[in-house]
């Protein structure tokens, strides 16, 4: 047995060569430092939302599928060995791998892979399932034997697979939620490769190597140690040397001032990120009720000029639509080019928004915008905005506010424009474009609108399992959306990573939600 | 004297009470809402059922009147509640942040006193000279300093000309001194300059007037020894009023620390307090906010005291 | 009583007769003198900003960002290629018009509660001394963070009143303990008695005899008050719940991520830095010697 899991174990060494240039040997030992600049507020994965939970709490456990963070968006298996999915893509299948263990050396069955999902489709009392309206679709869970999940939809969806890769949806054990569906609130008790060794409050986390972890021979590392810390305390720290990585992402002038600091010591990588500010209008108020109106303010916006300035100083810098530059159902940018608002030619733009404001009546428009007071990279993108707007004469002035007070003039409709986002852990559209879709069926759409046509192309491209059909029917639907402009598409945002070179095996995704399980990820020291 | 004590120590308490019903107040009518921010901080799909749900777990469909009642009552059995945005004990967040943030004020305040007591004396002596004139500036520019604009050129010049950095995570005073000074002492001192130009003026002026007392003239009709005078006569009736700034200011830096905290990084309840009043989290809002006050209320108690107990001139009814 | 403690004077200053008042002050007190040079230049670059900035505080420049100082750009630029000195010139406006309007506010209203509490004394003067003494348990800013908090913003001309009704509350109470204690002095006296029963108007006592004699401290809070309101505005703006951008304001320019700059860019932290410590040292030094001229035994 022993020699046979060498065997499999040199096989894998011997797969994984090619894949990177420097093929080094991973070496194990050592504790990775890194830094979080915010704090995850309670345990539990099926209620949280922030990177700042998924970067400490992610390696603690697995999932039913995972990310292939070196060739990202295809999917491996974490705790399946295999999967499969019916013709008419109806009845999902899941094989587990057997002997996986939890960290209190119980054995995982198909029965938590159920218990956690049913937590997370039809959470009993009490307890929060935050994204459970992406899982509508699921009809009921099977186990057949302990090492098989069947899950049965009501309707086919394009992007449900992909969906059993979520970060989110980590697996409980099935006796711990018995005992207390609130269980993961308060404790962390996974299969992930590292086992939960301590929390200080505001200050660290502590994950310790969990030797009986499912993927032989991983995770590398001893441990790691998260340290929350934000601003410029986090810059300084990285380059002290406390930490070795953030991974969320620098702005352009931390990543240059590191890099001028440290040199060779340094590792830059970069992606687009799936993430996009956009500017909400508040249909309810006069004359954002005006499509004229709202394709002006968004045709004043020189994206493409824009996009170069703005990245010199924020972490944006990519132009696209509704869907992320570069993701294959993303408008190539020939098809970006011919939507209002993204012309190459800005004076055309602008003239012809300045007719559309004197054809609407408001030539000398005022207005506000409301924003929420986070630096980076919300004030620089604001500023920018009311920059571009005032080159058509408008007069904006800028609202910022905190957080909290940003949300509730949102959603409680108390503002004219704001600076929204809309990003998530991956670029399926199903999730993406929810943030357009009508008021009345989508709970992240501020702008108080009902539009059919949206929502019509919106259920079709969710049912279509062909990808040219669908691809056409996001086409559609950006367009529509874009000519409404209810919501505007800025600069999309642009991940950067620096982290010390020490640190290997750690690949770059689109976003900072996922590919952060810790298991391959090694010091070379 | 005890009568005095106990009334003082009575008096005391409709002020708390009065702290405690204007916080209430203030927090309810403050707009925003912890747990929509909570929900959907980063974009989730959350509907009105879930939030209601969790409105009413944490006890916000209340009355107010009944939420105030459960405050008070939990208040008078020590009970603190639960933070509305962690759901651990309100009183083990404080509790894991109070150390850093006494040890904090304290050091300020040795660095402050340390400074202030010779210069304001030599302030005084040299008064209208030229050591007067220098100290002077010193003093009134440490009140001009904003103390987190000099806690970043104190950040950045220790990182950039040498290379230093103070370590991230706390570690007591009592387990690895060097390690928790090295931390600590420069946050200290962003605090502490402005501390020291409030305590060296004070000294400054309160040895002067000292100065022309009669005694002091006598003393030095009689020849005494000019530094004799200073260090036996003039120093010890010029420290009571030295004793109530550094007492008062004392009381004031905790609230000081909001900012410093932030600069530095440092994980005491300055920060913690921008944190959940960013969050709205009442239940954590209000325990520092009483914290804050009472102690405050209590420093103050106690400098009455001192004045009681050190100048006899001072008689109560 | 409490912040900032400032020395009681022990000097009888022997003031020339003849001279005029300014001549006089510049040379009793040339410090103070210093100070008030440095506000009135302050007043003047701030109400002429428009004039005397070489550059709209406003205008992004993306060909210009993070210039060093130059013959062109004074003081540099920021990371939108603004130009740092306009932006200081402009914040001065922001920092002065705050700063007077919020120590104005509350040292007045301050003024007006310590001399009804004094004027009428019993039961109102113990329920307006208990309320006080609630609101001085509040630190400065945790009481202006919270104010902020609650109010929001409410921006009209370019300010933000709400900012300024959050700097001025934690003043409320320090004036007006200040102002009773010199009102209740007044109100000893039997002249007072002998108009109150004489049948004269509380309206007529108090603005005939006790208004002319709380001035004094009146106007030496007043100007003490504006030092710590620009120095709170600048707290507020750099934990981001004060000015907001792209407004002109000192202590905004320190904040967010402006000190990710520092290497690249000094001069974005080192120049507003600096001009929030002139204007309050100005202010300060200014202050300090209207006490001892107005009324050197004031301890505010």
């Amino acid at each position: 047995m022993k020699r046979h899991l060498a065997t499999v174990i040199a096989a894998a060494a011997v797969l994984m060569l090619p894949a990177s240039a420097e093929a080094q040997a991973p070496k194990k030992g050592g504790q990775l430092k890194f830094a979080v600049s915010a704090e995850p507020p309670d345990y539990d994965c099926h209620k949280n939302t922030s990177f700042a939970f998924i970067h400490p709490v992610r390696p603690h456990y697995s999932t039913l599928l995972k990310f292939d963070d070196k060739k990202y968006p295809a999917i491996i298996g974490d705790l399946a060995q295999s999967w499969q999915v019916s013709p008419d893509n109806l009845t999902f299948t899941f094989k587990l791998k057997p002997n996986v263990k939890f960290h209190d050396g119980t054995t995982l069955t198909s029965a938590d892979v159920k218990a956690s999902y049913e937590r997370i489709v039809n959470p009993p009392a009490g307890v929060v399932s935050i994204r459970k309206a992406s899982y509508t679709d699921i009809g009921a869970i099977d186990t057949p034997d302990p090492l098989t999940v069947v899950f049965k939809l009501k309707a086919a969806n394009a992007g449900m697979l992909a969906q059993f890769a979520s970060p989110w949806d980590c697996i409980y054990s099935a006796a711990k939620l018995k005992e207390d569906p609130k269980f993961p609130e308060k404790n962390i008790m996974g299969t992930g490769p590292f086992k939960f060794a301590g929390h200080t409050a505001g200050s660290h986390w502590i994950g310790e190597r969990f030797a009986d972890y499912h993927e032989p021979g991983k995770p590398y590392l001893d441990g790691f140690r998260a340290i929350f810390v934000s601003g410029a305390a986090m810059v300084n720290a990285l380059q002290g040397g406390e930490v070795l990585v953030e991974f969320r992402g620098q702005s352009p002038a931390n990543r240059d001032k590191l890099v001028a600091a440290l040199g060779d010591k340094v590792k830059v990588v970069e992606t687009p990120w799936i993430c996009n500010l956009v500017v909400g209008f508040n249909t309810e108020k006069k004359p954002f009720n005006d499509p004229r109106v709202r394709q002006a303010l968004s045709l004043a916006i020189d994206r493409w000029q824009g996009s170069q300035a703005l990245s010199k100083i924020a972490l944006v810098r990519d132009v696209g639509g509704v869907l992320r530059p570069g993701y294959e159902l993303a408008a190539t940018e020939s098809e970006l080019a011919k939507l209002p608002g993204f012309g190459k030619d800005i004076k055309k733009s602008r003239d012809e928004a300045k007719k559309l404001l004197k054809d609407a009546g408001v030539p000398e428009l005022k207005f506000k915008l409301t924003n929420r007071n986070v630096p980076m990279p919300y004030t620089p993108v604001g500023v920018f905005l009311i920059d571009q707007w005032r080159q058509i004469g408008l007069n904006v002035e800028h609202e910022q506010l905190e957080t909290k007070l940003y949300q509730a003039a949102l959603s409680g409709g108390n503002y004219e424009a704001g600076l929204d986002f809309n990003c998530d852990y991956m670029d399926e559209p199903n999730i993406l474009l929810i943030k357009y879709v009508s008021a009345d069926k989508s709970s992240v759409n501020y702008g108080r609108y009902n539009d059919r046509k949206l929502d019509d192309l919106y259920e079709k491209q969710m049912r279509a399992t062909d990808t040219k059909e669908r691809i056409k029917l996001i086409r559609e639907f950006e367009k529509h959306a874009l000519e409404q402009a209810y919501t505007i598409p800025t600069i999309w945002w642009h991940r950067i990573i620096v982290h010390w070179q020490q640190m290997k095996g750690w690949d770059l995704t689109p976003s900072h939600y996922v590919g952060q399980d810790l298991a391959s990820v090694w010091l070379d020291q | 004297m005890l009568r005095y004590t106990i009334q003082r120590l009575l008096m005391m308490i409709p002020t708390l009470f009065g702290v405690a019903v204007l916080v209430f107040v203030m927090l309810r009518v403050m707009p925003g809402d912890i747990v929509e921010l909570r929900l959907r901080g980063d974009g989730a799909q959350v509907t009105p059922e879930l939030l209601a749900m969790e409105r009413a777990r944490l006890g916000l469909d209340k009355s107010l009147p009944a939420q105030f009642g459960d405050w008070m009552g939990g208040l008078l059995t020590g009970d603190l509640g639960i933070s509305m945005w962690t759901g651990r004990p309100v009183a083990y967040e404080i509790g894991i942040r109070l150390e850093l943030s006494l040890e904090l004020a304290i050091l300020a305040t040795i660095l402050a006193t340390m400074l202030a007591l010779p210069l304001g004396t030599l302030a005084a002596l040299f008064k209208d000279r030229w050591p007067d004139r220098v100290i002077s500036v010193f003093a009134i520019a440490g009140l001009a300093v904003p103390s987190f604009w000099f806690g970043m050129i104190i950040i950045l010049t220790l990182l950039l000309n040498f290379n230093w950095m103070a370590p991230m995570t706390f570690t007591p005073f009592l387990e690895d001194p060097v390690k928790n000074l090295s931390q600590l002492i420069w946050p200290a001192l962003a605090v502490g300059y402005r501390y020291s130009a409030v305590a060296t003026r004070m000294t400054r002026s309160t040895i002067l007037e000292v100065l022309q007392e009669d005694y002091i003239r006598t003393a030095r009709a009689k020849g005494v020894y000019e530094r004799l005078v200073v260090s036996r006569h003039a120093m010890r009736n010029a420290l009571l009023p030295v004793v109530t700034v550094i007492g008062l200011e004392f009381a004031f830096l905790i609230g000081g620390l909001v900012v410093t905290e932030q600069v530095f990084n440092l994980n005491g309840i300055g920060k913690l307090f921008v944190n959940v009043l960013a969050r709205g989290d009442y239940t954590m809002i209000q325990a520092l906010v009483m914290l804050v006050a009472g102690f405050f209320i209590f420093v103050n108690f106690i400098v009455d005291l001192l004045y009681a107990v050190l100048d006899p001139r001072i008689r109560y009814s | 009583m409490t912040v900032p403690a400032v020395a009681i004077s022990d000097l009888n200053y022997d003031r020339p007769k003849r001279r005029g008042l300014a001549a006089r002050f510049v040379i009793t007190h040339p410090l103070g003198a210093a100070g008030l040079f440095v506000i009135v230049v302050m007043i003047l670059a701030g109400v002429f900003a428009d004039w005397v900035a070489p550059y709209d505080p406003l205008t992004v420049n993306y060909g210009a960002m993070l210039a060093r100082p130059s013959a062109e750009y004074w003081l540099g630029t920021d990371t939108f290629g603004r130009d740092v000195l306009s932006r200081i010139i402009h914040g001065a406006r922001t920092a002065l018009l705050v700063g007077f309007l919020s120590s104005f506010a509350g040292s007045t209203l301050g003024a007006i509660i310590g001399v009804a509490s004094a004027y009428f004394g019993g039961r109102i003067d113990m329920i307006i001394q208990s309320f006080m003494d609630i609101l001085l348990s509040f630190p400065i800013i945790v009481l202006a963070l919270a104010v902020v908090a609650i109010l929001g913003k409410n921006v009209a001309f370019g300010l933000d009143f709400n900012l300024i009704v959050a700097i001025s509350i934690p003043m409320v109470p320090r004036v007006a303990r200040v102002v009773r204690s010199s009102a209740l002095a007044i109100r000893e006296m039997a002249y007072i008695d002998a108009a109150r029963t004489s049948g004269f108007s509380h309206t007529r006592i108090i603005f005939r005899h006790i208004v002319p004699n709380v001035t004094a401290p009146y106007l030496i809070m007043l100007t003490a008050l504006i030092a710590q309101a620009i120095l709170l505005e600048a707290s507020l703006s750099f934990l981001g719940l004060g000015v907001t951008e792209p407004t002109a304001a000192w202590g905004l320019m320190l904040s967010g991520s402006a000190d990710d700059f520092y290497q690249q860019a000094p001069w974005m932290i080192v120049f507003p830095g600096l001009a929030i410590s002139l204007a309050v040292f100005a202010f300060n030094l200014f202050g300090d010697s209207l006490r001892d001229w107005l009324d050197p035994k004031i301890k505010i």
